[in-house]
């Protein structure tokens, strides 16, 4: 019935034949410039995941080969909750996103409220804030892991000369090694965040201010009453990026701890390369890839839910 | 004439500011002025800005045709970041066009699958890929690496924000004289995107410059390596010489540094672009 009523449409919008086979030609054309990105998602995304499903309810060690596949059910779901080393992980997971994102995202709305209208040479702020994104993570990565040397790094050196004398080892201690790669992230991913507060702030009307100023509102007033609520928006986005992406967290750890000392800053995508790239137990990689995107799906989730509601 | 005041409150922000800048930069001040330092006075303290013995020639030296083949890596940087680009941009922007130009069945569905796909984690597919990688004998090899980073959800989606922007009178004149579908894109569409075709470009050719997870679990062999790996040899290979490793640091950063700086407007709004309509 659809078709007919379609066929129809087409003949009182067109009423020759010669549109008939535009209109297939479109579709194809349509198919044909949307297949190479279509199947490359197809190939790279949805087949790994629907893949790495299969092999999450399987024992299998790489050095097997393919005979050696074993179904086991839910055995890695239930040995991965058993695992201190995946237990550790996602509690420094967890630790590494409440601290990135809270200040990251304070510190990059302040600067960015500043920057926008309290400062001269606006640009010039922009893109020295931006450069450490821009950075490569690993070039910078080796800069401070030379910074943060326990023996002779400039920071331990400072911390001396104002006499600790016994400063953290940074990296190399196992109650450092984690709040010194968060210092880093922060430090690296400011700069993204004041771009995108920055495009929020160029969105909020100048007379909104204007307004509220000859209403004689202080500026911090202004700040909470107009500032906050009308980059929202932007926030929520900001949020949303940053949390999912603090889950992804793999550069730093991998380059600069290897997870170490003693597993003390591993992370739970590094839980997912040791064991399927080091150790290659092809199944219980898949199944902590699976709970990676368990998390981030749920977290995606949540926020959906919870920006759906606020709008209403 | 009015006259104008100086505005002290906003020249003791800026001030501030700026000092809040400098200290933010130190690191990167710090590996700048090592990278010319003998391998001794690299971690003298208190810290000297300007080398007592200006050596960014040695290390140089060292760094570009030392032990560790350096320039190779760079090269193949270079070749990856390149090729990734180019295909992206290719590819995102075909997606791009038919998602806005071109009216068939089934356009918003595929549209709509692609958005979803985007929740899922690069990292959740990192076994099935390497096992696909293998099976194609594709793994060590730059073939694969690049087929693994020509695919963009994200990039379609800012081209396709841009293409539902141009007017559709270009098109139909194009097609008025004649233009097939692909001359259209061609000879019409991608011109007339040139800005944000030049935005995309430069971001993710700095993405796939930085990247590090993707070479590290599908190469093995060292002449495949791009930078980001050869950082890491680096850092194993001259342990506490901090000189030269910071003269290699130096010399990962500069070039994009440079392009960065020089295409600063286009960089920042295109990373601007992906925040606005969250």
């Amino acid at each position: 019935m659809n078709e007919s009523s379609k066929g129809a449409a087409r003949l009182t919008r067109a009423g020759e034949r010669s549109f008939w086979n535009n209109e297939r030609k479109e579709a194809l054309a349509g198919w044909l410039f949307l297949a190479p990105e279509f199947l490359g998602m197809l190939f790279l995304y949805v087949f790994p995941v629907g893949f790495s499903l299969y092999l999450s309810f399987c024992d299998w060690n790489l050095v097997g080969g393919l005979a050696s596949i074993k179904f086991i059910g839910l055995d890695n779901f239930v040995a991965m909750f058993e695992d201190k080393k995946v237990l550790l992980s996602l509690k420094n997971n967890l630790i590494y996103t409440v601290f990135t994102v809270p200040i990251g995202m304070a510190l990059s709305l302040l600067l960015a409220v500043v920057i926008h209208t309290r400062v001269f040479f606006q640009s010039y702020f922009k893109v020295a804030f931006f450069i450490p994104y821009i950075s490569s993570i690993i070039a910078v990565g080796a800069v401070w892991s030379a910074l943060y040397h326990p023996s002779q790094g400039p920071i331990n050196q400072f911390l001396m000369r104002l006499g600790i004398s016994d400063p953290p080892k940074w990296l190399a201690d196992t109650t450092y090694s984690l709040p010194s790669i968060i210092i880093i992230a922060i430090w690296a991913g400011i700069g993204y965040q004041i771009i995108i507060y920055l495009a929020g702030l160029t969105n909020i009307p100048d007379d909104v201010y204007e307004a509220a100023s000859i209403d004689g509102a202080s500026s911090t007033q202004q700040f909470f009453k107009i500032t906050m609520p009308l980059l929202t928006p932007t926030t929520s986005f900001l949020f949303i990026t940053l949390l999912i992406g603090s889950f992804k967290v793999f550069d730093l750890v991998a380059f600069l701890t290897a997870g170490g000392p003693n597993d003390s800053s591993t992370v739970l995508v590094y839980r997912i390369f040791e064991e399927g790239f080091r150790n290659y137990k092809m199944g219980y990689a898949s199944a902590l890839s699976w709970l990676l995107f368990a998390i981030v799906g749920l977290v995606t989730l949540i926020t959906w839910k919870f920006q759906n509601k606020k709008e209403i | 004439m009015r006259l104008r005041k100086i505005d002290w409150s906003k020249w003791t922000i800026t001030i501030v500011l700026a000092i809040f800048s400098i200290i933010f930069l130190i690191p990167l001040v710090w590996m700048t002025s090592s990278a010319g330092k003998l391998e001794k006075d690299v971690m003298e303290f208190p810290i000297r800005w300007i080398p007592k013995v200006w050596n960014y020639e040695g290390n140089f030296k060292e760094v570009w045709s030392g032990r560790v083949p350096f320039y190779m890596f760079y090269l193949n940087s270079i070749k990856l970041a390149s090729i990734m680009t180019i295909v992206t941009i290719f590819f995102s922007s075909m997606a791009a066009y038919a998602f806005t130009k071109l009216r068939f069945r089934g356009r918003n569905l595929a549209f709509g699958m692609l958005m979803m796909f985007m929740i899922i984690p690069e990292q959740a597919t990192l076994v099935p890929r390497f096992l696909l990688m293998r099976w194609f004998h594709l793994f060590n090899t730059h073939a694969g690496l690049i087929i693994m980073g020509m695919f963009s959800i994200y990039f379609t989606f800012l081209l396709r924000q841009f293409m539902l922007g141009v007017h559709n009178d270009y098109l139909e004149a194009a097609k008025i004289d004649g233009a097939g579908y692909f001359m259209t894109y061609w000879r019409i569409m991608l011109p007339l995107c040139k800005p944000i075709l030049a935005t995309v470009g430069i971001i993710k050719f700095i993405w796939s410059w930085n990247d590090y997870q993707n070479p590290l679990i599908f190469l093995v062999n060292k002449n495949l390596f791009p930078i980001t790996l050869g950082m890491q040899m680096f850092k194993d290979d001259y342990a506490d010489n901090f000189a030269v490793i910071m003269m290699a640091s130096l010399s990962a950063i500069l070039p994009l540094l440079i392009v960065f700086i020089i295409l600063q407007k286009q960089v920042i709004k295109g990373i601007a672009l992906g925040g606005v309509k969250g």
